[in-house]
């Protein structure tokens, strides 16, 4: 398989209800891949699937060469696949310095050191220090992370899921609620890291999308409706019906 | 190099500390009083690694503690009757610490599966079950007797022979110094960072790379080591070892010492465990109703301080980093507060004392002595003076209490507009 990430037949029921319903993607490898969809369309989930928090029901999803559909989060992050969460999901008692390292040590190879200490480890620190850089928050690294505001937490919430240098990333809605010039700033961030590296990304936020994405694929109540560049999805008629309405620009 | 020398500062004066101690307080009763102490720092501090460090709330980590005592009795009989190989008795705690460890390892390996409610119940039920066991296997615990040990087994380096209580207490300040730096590095160590993001949000450490499950079990593990050399060292001081030792009431005991001291600083458990073990030895000598006053210390600090003492304390530290004098105007509204809350305590001790002498069968053969002063609780002049001081006292800590929060809010204010410095 060429792809950076592979899904292939996924399906994931809650019960009765079916949430994702077949799904068949291929991430080519240094892509910037965007999914959209109305609310409810399973987004969420299928990053879930993919990122080891819930087995799918069925099908099967591929890293590269390895299946990755029974590991656990742990181990298919350990296989260099990392994610961000829409809901923020920080260290809140920890210092953002602390939040940020503790997202270096597993991949640069600490694990779960109890016999050295973290202020010598100097890799880890200088991989701290350059990613609290990017993400704006070097000179707030000692305020504990509970505290810092909310277009400040989203910052950290992508510093963390980008700070063990996974090749494959997953964002889900990592603009949600920012102004206008925060999106910007945050769009920029993220084509940065992302650069040379493959990268899947979740947003509501059209002008995001389009300005980042070299594909889109459209996810309508658990199925992928079309898939393309971005001007084959605002040209595509399905995509104009299903989801876009009469808004699309 | 200052900065090295600020680090090791309050190191060098811990350990000043500890050895000029027996110098000042010198008194047999002194010397047993600062071992216990020394021995449950070590003890709760390593709790609060799992509680305050990890975020796993246990109700039977005494367990450890106990079991290792009781190895500790056992191996120190065995080495008196030439079974066993001889340890001298100042490595006796590392052998309680590897007893420690490997029922940590052991029960830890279930109970840490989960985190939260489903651990806090398992720890009860592993600590209910151990003291059961204890009871019924007469033969190895020798049930509610305990078992007596001997700890002078000869000469030893310098010619020590743990005779004297001076030399315990200086064992046990040494293995205290040790443990405690060592649980302070462990800290700052890639496992002391990750336990505390699991405590924070365990969910999100799955995605990082890190099992949430292992962080825990490691983290149970090597509290559970230190533990056990805390469990030793109660062997090494008391010569005895009994049910007590690995009880839920134990185990209840050092939770209440770290949450007193304070779980979100690594001193909280330090302050804790002195303030309440000095607080124990002294009161049921002096009064019965020690355990009670326990408890209400307790929800008192839950519900009004639940950052613990050391909580208090790390709240004005943004103040007097940025200047000592900042603290200055928080004196008059402090000094208000804490004197009206003491007349309300005392008059409540004075009410609960007359209660519990009168429900006393006893009563009739002394005399009751409140505060230096004979009062007899069948009259009602001191029933109306201590329902009045604690009636006058609450009014008071009522009406003192918002200047106090007010005075703090200003002093962190005035702290926070200036530049550190």
């Amino acid at each position: 398989m060429s792809g950076a990430l592979t899904l292939a037949g996924l399906r994931k029921s809650f019960g009765a209800a079916e949430i994702i319903r077949g799904v068949d993607l291929e991430i080519e490898d240094g892509e910037r891949h965007a999914i959209i969809g109305p609310n409810g369309a399973g987004k969420s989930t299928l990053y879930n699937l993919i990122s080891g928090r819930f087995p799918p029901s069925a099908g099967r999803v591929h890293l590269y060469d390895t299946d990755i559909t029974d590991k656990k989060a742990f181990d298919i992050n350990r296989l260099g696949l990392t994610r961000s969460f829409q809901v923020t999901n920080i260290f809140a008692r920890m210092s953002v310095l602390d939040n940020v390292r503790c997202g270096c040590l597993y991949a640069l190879g600490h694990r779960y050191a109890w016999w050295k200490l973290v202020g010598r480890l100097q890799d880890v620190n200088e991989q701290t220090a350059s990613i609290l850089r990017d993400i704006g928050l070097w000179e707030k690294r000692e305020l504990p992370a509970g505290l810092l505001s909310y277009a400040d937490q989203r910052a950290l919430e992508l510093g963390i899921a980008i700070a063990g240098g996974a090749n494959v990333i997953l964002l889900d809605e990592p603009t949600a609620g920012m102004s206008h010039s925060e999106v910007e700033q945050a769009v920029s961030l993220i084509r940065r890291i992302s650069e040379g590296k493959t990268l899947l990304i979740v947003e509501h936020d059209m002008g995001v999308v389009f300005d980042l994405a070299d594909r889109i694929s459209v996810l309508v109540y658990g199925e992928i409706i079309a898939t393309g560049t971005p001007s084959e999805i605002r040209a595509s008629a399905a995509v104009q019906e299903a989801y876009l309405g009469t808004g699309a620009s | 190099m200052s900065t090295l020398l600020g680090r090791l500062t309050p190191w060098i004066a811990g350990a000043a500390a500890l050895i000029a101690l027996p110098h000042v307080f010198s008194s047999g009763f002194a010397l047993t009083l600062m071992s216990q102490i020394g021995l449950l720092i070590v003890f709760a501090l390593a709790y609060n690694m799992l509680l305050g460090q990890g975020g796993m709330l246990s109700f039977g980590h005494a367990v450890y503690f106990g079991l290792a005592g009781y190895f500790t009795v056992h191996y120190l009989n065995f080495i008196y009757e030439e079974q066993v190989p001889y340890i001298p008795v100042t490595l006796i705690p590392l052998f309680g610490g590897l007893v420690g460890l490997f029922f940590g390892i052991l029960i830890g390996y279930v109970s840490t599966r989960r985190a939260g409610t489903t651990f806090a119940m398992i720890s009860l039920g592993f600590g209910e079950m151990v003291t059961a066991l204890t009871l019924v296997l007469v033969a190895i615990f020798n049930g509610e007797d305990g078992i007596q040990a001997d700890r002078v087994l000869g000469e030893e380096l310098f010619g020590i022979t743990y005779g004297p209580n001076i030399e315990v207490y200086y064992l046990i300040a040494g293995w205290c110094l040790v443990c405690t730096l060592a649980m302070f590095l462990l800290t700052r160590t890639p496992f002391g960072r990750i336990s505390n993001a699991v405590r924070d949000n365990p969910e999100r450490v799955e995605f990082i790379g890190y099992s949430s499950q292992r962080i825990r079990w490691l983290a149970f593990s090597l509290s559970s080591f230190f533990a056990g050399i805390a469990g030793a060292l109660h062997a090494v001081n008391i010569e005895h070892v009994g049910f007590e030792q690995v009880s839920v009431i134990q185990s209840g005991l050092v939770l209440f010492m770290v949450y007193i001291g304070g779980t979100a600083t690594f001193v909280g458990p330090i302050i804790g465990a002195t303030l309440l073990y000095f607080l124990q030895s002294t009161l049921t000598g002096v009064t019965e109703a020690w355990v009670l006053y326990l408890g209400v210390l307790f929800v008192g600090v839950i519900m009004f301080f639940p950052g613990g003492l050391a909580g208090l304390i790390a709240m004005h530290q943004p103040i007097w980093r940025v200047r000592a004098r900042l603290l200055a105007p928080l004196l008059i509204p402090y000094s208000r507060f804490l004197a009206a809350l003491i007349v309300c305590v005392l008059g409540c001790i004075g009410l609960i004392e007359m209660l519990y002498f009168r429900s006393s069968r006893l009563s009739t053969e002394t005399e009751l002595v409140i505060y230096g002063v004979e009062s007899d609780p069948f009259s009602a002049g001191p029933w109306f003076i201590f329902v009045a001081a604690a009636a006058i006292g609450a009014f008071a800590v009522r009406k003192t209490y918002p200047g106090a929060v007010s005075a703090w809010n200003t002093a962190i204010a005035d702290a926070r507009a200036r530049p550190p410095g």
